[in-house]
């Protein structure tokens, strides 16, 4: 039963954080699977089973998962239990989301560092080299 | 399988100098309530009620199907009663105890209550009298535990523990939920651990239940509303506000039931909503309820 708390450990819930609790466990869960760490078709502790191991009550962990699933992150097979949802679906769009940041931030600072905008697709294009030749 | 483990309904119990009425509860199998009330709303009248320790005046009770007081001795096979009020029996030793309930209830599991006494630090051949307050809580619920009832009703079982204690003793009943067969009905005024652990919460005060739902409907519905008023402004008539402040231009409103909507109507004066935490969501209800009974 130890093990099961320390599978759990790197959740956290905290009580100073104005949010309720199944989004910050929401937000901890995408980005587990954004980093890959739960990778598509990754089955998801029983929702008991992480409600007794981050110490939350249950119909905590079971607004969590709804909300996951309804925004594609996670599917649930009746009986079978929850599962990290394929690629094109869910962690696709958590990375598309993630690049489109990042563009956005590239795009500021370039413009701040006064860059055109063939400079900045050339320093990306540099970058995609550069990630090639690794 | 799915019968409700704790049904009670209407039930009214008087008393010379408090009567507790119209209580009706229910706890399904899986769940646990936390059971909130301010000192002396009738909590633990409730909680003796569904024991069988006294009886009712008026209404029904039912626990894990069988009628109280009726039937108690069927139902208590199966339940686990800690009240923080309970104390080890002087001039004995916890070891003793833990033999004396594993002679009388055959699914005692000797194995969990070797676990739960290294878990909470105890030690079995320490007699009771030497022992703390908090260990004297930590042994009784160690007690119930080990023998795996189906149904805990715990009376205030935090009360006087220090926040390590609670975290073990915490983390014990959230393990009893891995069964979704069993249940735990445990009052408390520590708000926090109520609000982190229970599925379903009742506010209980003067001896009346003020209200009974979902954990997360209490957070998704209440709000606290600031708004600034320019002078000569207005605002329309609020459904659902149960606590209005008002100090010059800047109002505080505190509704039950926050919608787009109720926001919509107050237009571009809003400044802040804030969700609201349990403890802050228990003093508001309680307030409104005693003002709308004295009105």
């Amino acid at each position: 039963m130890l093990c099961i708390h320390s599978m759990y450990s790197g959740i956290n819930i905290s009580q100073t954080d104005a949010r309720p609790m199944y989004l910050q466990i929401m937000e901890q869960i995408r980005a587990r699977i954004a980093a890959r760490d739960w990778p598509p078709g990754k089955e998801l502790p029983s929702i008991r089973a992480l409600a007794a191991g981050l110490n939350v009550s249950v119909i905590t962990i079971k607004r969590a998962y709804l909300d996951l699933e309804s925004e594609g992150v996670i599917v649930t097979r009746h009986g079978k239990g929850s599962f990290v949802a394929e690629v094109n679906g869910l962690a696709g769009e958590l990375k598309q989301e993630q690049l489109a940041e990042h563009l956005a931030r590239a795009a500021e600072i370039g413009r701040v560092l006064g860059l055109t905008e063939d400079e900045l697709t050339a320093r990306l294009r540099a970058a995609l080299k550069h990630l090639d030749k690794k | 399988m799915n019968d409700k483990h704790i049904e009670m309904r209407g039930v009214r119990k008087v008393y010379r100098f408090f009567t507790l009425d119209d209580v009706s509860l229910a706890l399904e199998p899986g769940q646990i309530m936390g059971f909130v009330g301010p000192n002396g709303a009738g909590k633990s009248t409730t909680l003796r009620l569904l024991m069988g320790m006294v009886a009712a005046d008026a209404g029904e009770i039912r626990v894990l199907g069988h009628e109280i007081p009726k039937a108690q001795a069927a139902a208590k096979r199966d339940i686990g009663f800690v009240s923080a009020e309970m104390r080890l029996l002087p001039h004995t030793t916890l070891g003793w105890h833990m033999e004396f309930m594993k002679s009388i209830y055959p699914q005692w599991d000797g194995g969990y209550a070797a676990t739960l006494v290294k878990r909470f630090n105890l030690r079995p051949e320490q007699n009771a009298r030497s022992l703390s307050l908090g260990e004297h809580v930590k042994a009784t619920l160690l007690l119930a535990l080990a023998r795996r009832p189906r149904l805990l009703i715990l009376d205030e079982p935090t009360t006087g523990l220090d926040p390590v204690a609670r975290h073990e003793v915490i983390s014990e009943f959230m393990d009893v939920l891995r069964d979704e067969n069993r249940s735990i009905l445990f009052s408390s005024h520590n708000t926090v651990d109520v609000e982190r652990i229970s599925d379903t919460i009742t506010f209980i005060d003067r001896g009346r239940i003020v209200a009974s739902d979902e954990k997360e409907k209490f957070l998704d519905r209440w709000r606290r509303i600031q708004v600034q008023l320019p002078p000569g402004v207005t605002l329309p008539a609020l459904p659902n506000i149960v606590k209005h402040e008002v100090d010059g231009q800047f109002l505080t409103l505190t509704t039950n039931e926050y919608s787009e909507g109720l926001r919509n109507l107050m237009g571009p004066h809003v400044t802040h909503v804030h969700r609201m935490n349990l403890e802050e969501i228990f003093v508001a209800n309680v307030m409104f309820h005693r003002e709308a009974r004295t009105q």
